[in-house]
């Protein structure tokens, strides 16, 4: 136990780290649409906005700011599904497994016993797609999970799931 | 202020005497209700009190001053205000109301005095075998109850003022922001009884041995309360002496020196000067600039003085219920830590101390100061060795995580020296590849981890050295983390997430399969561990310990 895995695969260059390697339950695919939309929403506000502030103000160059902001959110768009899919939980026998991004790749396990709270949050544009947001809170400020984009009855059964999980294996702090 | 009369003798009409079920020091854990020291009030507003006093008496010091020298008159002429209406006191003689302005007054005093009482009746705090519950407030009540067994420490408060009249307070801190049951004030014996108490119920020790009897108190009260005061902070009856890490001044003094805010002042300083002299050759009139260092040189001499006077009589020790830390020279200040109640120990050693081989420990802890103890204080009590040699070191290591390190610890102190100063992979510690300089210019060959069976160790620094220890059985959750520029190098990061403080439990920059194997091992090690974990009743099955 106190030595790594010296003969566990090396991991190849350039690609992400696995630590976790099987089957990753995913979010629903509706969550895409709702990401897009979103992106949609914050570029038309921003891009109109520094277009309206260029146009007033009769400088030239100001034009650069709603076309810098037009592109962050094609590119933002553009990268949008990909992250989607890099969403994903695993249930194990004693953890939960959470994994998001794919720039910043980030992989969590929280142990049941180690929650302390499940929190199931609906947004306005989220619950029109019937979706929810599942999160996680421990003692450590830091190890924050949330799942974003399950369905509405998944997101249920998993809150209750995991607070059942968490009461049969309740550790200390 | 009739409160020294009453202090430190025990509550005077506690509702039921009940014989002691489980044999405490004092008779205040018996599950009953109890009242809290009679001066509680007085000494809760202690300084607005003064400050009302100071008042009154500036602003009514004329007629003071007319009445114990009658012939002297303060004002002469025709600006003196004595006409009806420009002095109460005046106008109340003038117009004959002066009885019914004493009847008045006395009626505001007799207010407040049943005021205070009456919130003194409704003050009343229980210790039980499972929990400690405070009640207070007259009109707004509140009712506060915390678990023995999730209790994080135990804190005495002395401050200055209370101090003089031979109260305490008594913190019974558990996890989370101002989440602690304050019993303030308590008379200083009972205080220190009490603690035994509820450390004792919570270890979940059952029947305890007959206690030594307090030690009867002998002399006048002037005597005893001079006693008190200059008495030492820690008991030496407490803790077996070899177990007491102490700081000499000097050590205090020069660490205090040898900071980063005194590198910063030293160089400000010179900056100035070079400012000064450039500018007086250029221009005239540069000379205003030395009245800009006078705020900092205020500002560090009392962040100087400050950390002087607070740890001048720190001692760390070893108590049958945990780790004890007391400090403070006017206001003084100590705290007990049951075992388990140390979520991660960061020890950390600046440039600047390596010289005389000095280090300072700080840990995280579940419970936050309360805020009416201010930010400072809430701070400090995570700094749980300001400056100490490496044997000091290894003294509160060995106090803090004594199933780690120390005599019977599983591990040996030459591991944990490797952690401190070593480089380099060995045995136990796993270090960052060489295409990690890219990322850790200086510190590669030293930045790494080592999995022991009891704890994550987690080394970094070239410069400012640092070894995080975190003890499995408190980890909350692992993540590990890549970032574009670590995937490109096959590189990864790990973080044992424990509760929030100041020490970092992030290690970057290890290879990148090394980070996913500690991955694994560490959270699969740490489940284990929480289950095996019995710290929150952790003297339970011994009996009379």
């Amino acid at each position: 136990m106190s030595t790594p895995q010296h003969d566990a695969p090396e991991v190849a260059p350039g690609r992400s780290i696995d630590p976790i390697p099987g089957e990753w339950q995913r979010v629903s695919p509706k969550f895409l649409v709702v990401e897009l939309i979103g992106t949609a929403i914050s570029g038309v506000v921003t891009v109109v906005g520094s277009g309206v502030a260029w146009f007033l103000s009769g400088l030239p160059g100001l034009i650069a700011v709603p076309i810098a902001m037009l592109v962050v959110h094609l590119l933002v768009a553009a990268f949008t599904p990909r992250r989607v899919r890099a969403l994903g939980y695993q249930l194990r026998d004693d953890d939960l497994v959470f994994r998001r991004g794919i720039m910043f790749l980030r992989v969590v396990a929280v142990p049941y016993g180690r929650m302390q709270l499940v929190d199931i949050n609906r947004g306005p544009l989220v619950r029109a797609f019937g979706l929810s947001e599942l999160k996680l809170v421990t003692a450590a400020a830091a190890s924050h999970i949330t799942i974003p984009g399950l369905p509405e009855a998944e997101a249920e059964a998993l809150r209750d799931r995991l607070v059942e999980l968490a009461e049969s294996r309740r550790a200390g702090l | 202020m009739t409160a020294p009369e009453s202090a430190g003798t025990p509550e005077p009409d506690a509702p039921v005497e009940s014989p002691l079920p489980s044999g405490g020091t004092t008779h205040l854990a018996d599950g009953e209700w109890h009242r809290l020291h009679p001066a509680t009030p007085l000494l809760r507003g202690g300084l607005a009190l003064v400050a009302i006093a100071g008042i009154l008496i500036a602003n009514l010091r004329e007629r003071l001053v007319e009445l114990l020298l009658p012939g002297f008159d303060w004002c002469r002429g025709d600006d003196c205000p004595d006409v009806p209406g420009g002095d109460p006191i005046s106008y109340l003689i003038d117009e004959g109301y002066l009885l019914i302005g004493l009847a008045a007054a006395l009626g505001v005093v007799l207010v407040i005095v049943a005021f205070f009482y009456v919130s003194w009746r409704m003050h009343t705090f229980r210790i039980t075998d499972e929990v400690v519950e405070v009640r207070s407030g007259v009109l707004f009540r509140t009712h506060r109850k915390a678990r023995l067994d999730r209790i994080q420490g135990v804190s005495i408060n002395r401050p200055l003022f209370a101090r003089i009249f031979g109260a305490a307070k008594l913190e019974v801190e558990v996890a989370g922001q101002d989440a602690n049951v304050q019993l303030a004030y308590l008379g200083n014996a009972l205080s220190d009884g009490l603690r035994a108490d509820i450390l004792r119920l919570a270890s979940g020790a059952r029947a305890a041995e007959a206690p030594a009897a307090t030690p009867g108190s002998s002399g006048s009260l002037l005597d005893r309360r001079v006693a008190e005061l200059l008495a030492p902070e820690l008991d030496p009856n407490l803790a077996p002496p070899e177990s007491v890490v102490r700081i000499p001044a000097s050590r205090l003094i020069g660490s205090s020196a040898l900071s980063v805010a005194s590198v910063f002042v030293v160089l400000v300083i010179v900056a100035t000067v070079i400012i000064l002299v450039l500018g007086s050759a250029v221009a005239e009139g540069f000379y205003w600039t030395l009245f800009t260092l006078v705020p900092m040189a205020i500002g560090f001499g009392s962040y100087l003085v400050n950390r002087v006077i607070k740890f001048l009589r720190y001692s760390i020790a070893a108590t049958p219920d945990g780790v004890r830390i007391g400090y403070g020279l006017l206001s003084i200040r100590n705290e007990t830590l049951p075992p388990g109640r140390i979520h991660s120990v960061a020890v950390s050693q600046s440039l600047l101390w390596r010289p005389m081989d000095w280090w300072t420990i700080r840990v995280n802890r579940a419970s936050r100061g309360s805020s009416t103890d201010g930010g400072q204080q809430a701070q400090q009590s995570t700094v749980v060795l300001p400056v100490g040699t490496r044997d000091d070191v290894f003294r509160v290591l060995g106090l803090l995580l004594p199933e780690l390190v120390g005599d019977d610890g599983e591990t040996g102190r030459d591991l944990f020296e490797r952690g401190l100063v070593g480089r380099d992979r060995d045995d136990d510690f796993t270090t960052s590849p060489r295409r990690a300089a890219v990322l850790r210019w200086f510190s590669w060959r030293r930045n790494g981890f080592a999995l022991l069976p009891g704890a994550v160790l987690q080394r970094r620094g070239a410069i400012w050295r640092e070894l995080a220890i975190v003890p499995l059985p408190r980890v909350q959750s692992v993540a590990i983390e890549q970032g574009p520029l670590e995937r490109a190098l096959r590189l990864a990061g790990i973080n044992v997430h424990t509760v929030a403080g100041p020490v970092a439990t992030r290690l970057g920059a290890l290879d990148a399969s090394d980070a996913e194997g500690l991955f694994r091992d560490a959270a699969a090690a740490s489940i284990a561990a929480a289950q095996a974990d019995r710290t929150h009743r952790w003297r339970e099955g011994e009996v009379g310990a």
